[in-house]
């Protein structure tokens, strides 16, 4: 099966959650690497309180495009955006403030990133970013966050202990518990289960579907069965289009672009 | 063709021998040198060694062997390092973060990086002719101040190279992530990648440390000519490496007696500093 550009033109779906669900809204977002350009007039309804996943094979700018949500990608001269990305009323493309947009819209990576410090120094960090908290009331809102990111339990007794002592699905939870600390609006996932063992697999998971209620979540997978059982939408991507947006209900069961039809049924990627 | 192939083997085989034993040989060539080194330092130093070396001062020509010691230089050089280090590690350490973090891609940092590297093969001799120049000349007469600052000079491009490539080691990811919380650059910097590094930077500063604590060169232009103890940071300083310069020259067999004891107290501080510089960079990597 060969795919060109012009065909990635010629058959696109969206089906996309409406307007007023919408807490971010992507729309004919360009991206480039110097000369290179990686997305095309990308569009990405976000819906509130949903679990929106990216699938598409390597390269095909599934991160690219998460990364230009919290505007990571400003810290390499050379890559820039062109497009619109509208979050809380205005373009996230034109903030002056991009401290501001990361604590309404957090991160976590492929590799888990602890920093070099405590459990609890760990979250506290962006917390105490923002704002000056009293020691008891870090106390809850640490127990709070890993909690929330199903690592409480199996922390507790070493809050104190260095973060990078904790096993990678631990770490990746304490990052998602990091994440969620400073009480965001979205949070951003790239690939965070790829290094991971099942049984953390699984453990993340279930943390993000209980996050769901209080948090937007944006997903980049390669994996098509964490797509399937996480997500309440997903966005097809191919040679840095968005060629299907659709539901997961029903993407995943009859893919409507042929494109999306052979990733899904394993013919390229 | 049975018979070519075996004499081919058997030439290579003849080939590999030789180059085994070349560089075998080359490597113990470069040993024994330690080695011999070592051995004279302690077969001819340790004898000297007494609890005088560290209690007493330097002793004037014609003492009896066995008396005297080298606190006033071991005092001289402990002070002059710690100006030197202290100077060092805040240049070298600032310097290095902005290369590692700051510089990506700028040609001044292409430049700043060149120059360093020129800096760090210097001659510690033309070192210490600039800081004669620089220092002893305007303020009328050497000092310890100022061997102290030829001294930063020979650490700061070790502490600066040593901080770059350490930084480097640090994932991209880990600075997004500082990056991600909404931190700025320069608190990730600091909050994050140093702590991350700090086995790396410390490992830095010995080396720096290891660097300058037998150099000689640069205090004979700034700092020479005390004999006594001293703790006047602008007068001059006794310091060991100089000390033995000078009493190895001698004819005094006290003073001769004191130059090994002082070699070899330099020689076991500067392996001090190598072997705990290396077991923590090797304690980081795992």
């Amino acid at each position: 099966m060969s795919f060109d550009a012009t065909h990635a033109d010629s058959q696109r779906v969206m089906v996309a959650p409406p307007p007023e669900a919408r807490v971010l809204d992507v729309k004919g977002l360009d991206f480039f690497y110097g000369t290179h350009q990686a997305l095309y007039g990308v569009d990405l309804p976000v819906a509130r309180h949903q679990i929106t996943a990216l699938i598409g094979p390597s390269g095909c700018g599934k991160s690219t495009l998460l990364r230009t949500l919290n505007r990571i990608y400003d810290l390499y001269p050379g890559q820039r955006a062109a497009g619109e990305i509208t979050f809380e009323g205005e373009n996230v493309l034109n903030e002056k403030d991009v401290t501001r947009l990361r604590a309404r819209i957090g991160m976590v990576f492929q590799r888990p990133t602890p920093f070099p410090m405590s459990i609890y120094d760990n979250i506290a960090f962006g917390v105490r970013l923002y704002r000056k908290v009293a020691k008891a009331d870090m106390d809850v809102i640490v127990e709070r966050a890993l909690t929330r990111a199903a690592l409480w339990d199996e922390v507790k007794d070493k809050l104190t202990q260095s973060g990078l002592g904790l096993s990678g699905g631990q770490q990746q939870r304490l990052c998602v518990a990091r994440g969620i600390a400073v009480e965001p609006e979205i949070l951003l996932l790239d690939e965070p289960a790829s290094a991971l063992d099942p049984l953390s697999t699984a453990k993340l998971e279930t943390a993000l579907l209980e996050l769901k209620s209080s948090f937007t979540i944006v997903i980049v997978t390669h994996n098509l069965q964490q797509g399937a059982r996480l997500s309440d939408y997903t966005g097809f991507m191919l040679l840095g289009r968005m060629i299907e947006f659709r539901p997961s209900s029903e993407a995943f069961v009859k893919p409507e672009t042929e494109a999306m039809r052979d990733y899904v049924t394993g013919r390229y990627g | 063709m049975i018979a070519a192939d075996s004499s081919r083997h058997a030439r290579r085989q003849a080939i590999n021998f030789v180059f085994v034993a070349l560089t075998s040989l080359a490597t113990a060539i470069a040993l024994a040198a330690l080695v011999l080194i070592l051995a004279s330092l302690v077969a001819k130093g340790f004898g000297g060694l007494n609890g005088a070396v560290f209690t007493q001062d330097t002793p004037g020509a014609g003492s009896d062997v066995g008396t005297g010691g080298l606190r006033n230089a071991l005092v001289g050089s402990l002070i002059m390092c710690l100006i030197g280090m202290a100077v060092a590690v805040v240049l070298g350490v600032l310097a290095g973060t902005w290369l590692a973090e700051y510089g990506n891609g700028r040609q001044l940092a292409d430049v700043v990086r060149f120059l360093n590297d020129v800096l760090l093969s210097a001659p510690s001799i033309l070192v210490g002719l600039f800081a004669y120049q620089a220092l002893v000349v305007p303020l009328h007469g050497g000092s310890a101040l100022a061997g102290g600052l030829a001294l930063a000079l020979l650490a700061t491009p070790v502490v600066t190279r040593t901080t770059e490539d350490i930084l480097r080691l640090q994932s991209a990811q880990l600075r997004e992530a500082g990056m991600a919380l909404g931190a700025a650059k320069g608190y990730v910097i600091r909050a994050i990648i140093w702590r991350a590094s700090r086995t790396g930077l410390v490992t830095g500063g010995l080396l720096g440390f290891a660097r300058i604590s037998g150099e000689t060169a640069p205090l004979i232009f700034t700092s020479a000519g005390n004999q006594f103890f001293s703790l006047n940071l602008m007068q001059p300083m006794a310091s060991l490496p100089y000390s033995i310069f000078q009493f190895a020259l001698s004819a005094d067999d006290n003073w001769r007696r004191l130059a090994w004891v002082g070699a070899l107290v330099i020689a076991a501080a500067v392996l001090t500093a190598n072997i705990v510089g290396r077991a923590l960079a090797k304690g980081r990597a795992t």
